[in-house]
């Protein structure tokens, strides 16, 4: 065993235990701060072995797009729901998680079996490696053109309806003294355009 | 049944990849089913798109060196995930503000 290949297997070692660690950590952790600080870890522990399948690009997307964007995301979501709230008792919900247990534990089975049984094609070609990014770059605008600019629709379509889904009832006019509202109001101390909905149907 | 035991070469070998992979994805199909916190059950989806991410671009490096459509298959997925973060976690806003809890079992009224 060469030192190239022995650096390769103790990195593949270190970030799977990561991976397998910090993802039973997400789930398992009850402040849920925490689990999302591990679910950084996990994703940061996956790009580290998207660079040992000779993928440099996906690593550095899987970087910015997971840690940079989708954790900081949730994190926000965290602070904005982060209620201390007791959670009513269920009645069976240890007999659901045992059963759920055994479920995913058949899941695993199959899905090892299915790993080690199928008489996969290897040893494959030779991987490009650090082509890769010449190479995916040809695929997204060449056979993949298609899904690449869907891709852009669905992303903008996501925003639009994250902002409407997430945003409150603005009204243009003050729904007390009637007046319009412009945009300095929200400067004063009291702000016309976040007023809750109950207080429109007073107004005939 | 000939089990195809990962040939003795000196990297590691593609069954390590999967079975990695399917540990993350079973963990996330629990975490999916068993969390009480809404926000818990994003992070599970999250979980299990990683792990069939990691399985693609295993499938990618090991069967399909030269045309990297795995690769390529795993940005998309990334895109479609970022989407579903995004969209998930504001209709989660919605539902607190509406509900004013994050807890699942109560977000049952369409429940029989």
């Amino acid at each position: 065993m060469t030192i190239a290949s022995a650096t390769q297997l103790i990195c593949f070692l270190v970030l799977a235990s990561t991976l397998v660690l910090g993802s039973i950590g997400v789930v398992l952790l009850p402040n849920i701060v925490y689990s999302a600080f591990l679910l950084g870890g996990v994703f940061l522990s996956v790009a580290g072995l998207y660079l040992l399948l000779n993928a440099s690009f996906v690593a550095a997307a899987q970087v910015l797009v997971y840690v940079g964007a989708v954790n900081v995301l949730i994190l926000f979501a965290i602070m904005l729901v982060n209620k201390k709230e007791d959670l009513s008792a269920i009645p069976g919900l240890a007999v659901r998680k045992i059963l759920s247990g055994l479920v995913c534990a058949g899941l695993f089975a199959l899905l090892v079996r299915v790993a080690f049984t199928t008489p996969w094609a290897l040893p494959g070609p030779v991987p490009v490696g650090e082509e890769a990014t010449i190479r995916i770059g040809e695929h997204l605008f060449s056979d993949y053109l298609l899904p690449f600019e869907l891709a852009s629709v669905l992303l903008l379509m996501a925003m639009i309806g994250a902002i409407v889904l997430a945003r409150r009832d603005v009204f243009s006019t003050d729904v007390i003294t009637g007046e319009p509202a412009d945009q300095g109001l929200i400067e004063k101390s009291r702000t016309p355009l976040l007023l809750e909905k109950p207080a429109l149907e007073k107004t005939p | 049944m000939s089990l195809s035991l990962p040939f003795a070469g000196d990297t590691v070998p593609l069954q390590a990849y999967l079975v990695l992979a399917a540990v993350l994805f079973c963990v996330g199909v629990w975490g999916l089913i068993n969390s009480r916190n809404a926000v818990r059950v994003l992070m599970s989806i999250e979980l299990m798109l990683n792990a069939v991410n990691l399985n693609l671009m295993a499938f990618s490096n090991f069967l399909d060196g030269q045309l990297i459509r795995g690769q390529v298959f795993a940005i998309f997925v990334i895109t479609v995930a970022a989407a579903e973060a995004a969209v998930g976690l504001a209709i989660l806003l919605s539902l607190y503000r509406n509900r004013e809890t994050v807890d699942m079992e109560r977000f049952n009224l369409l429940r029989w």
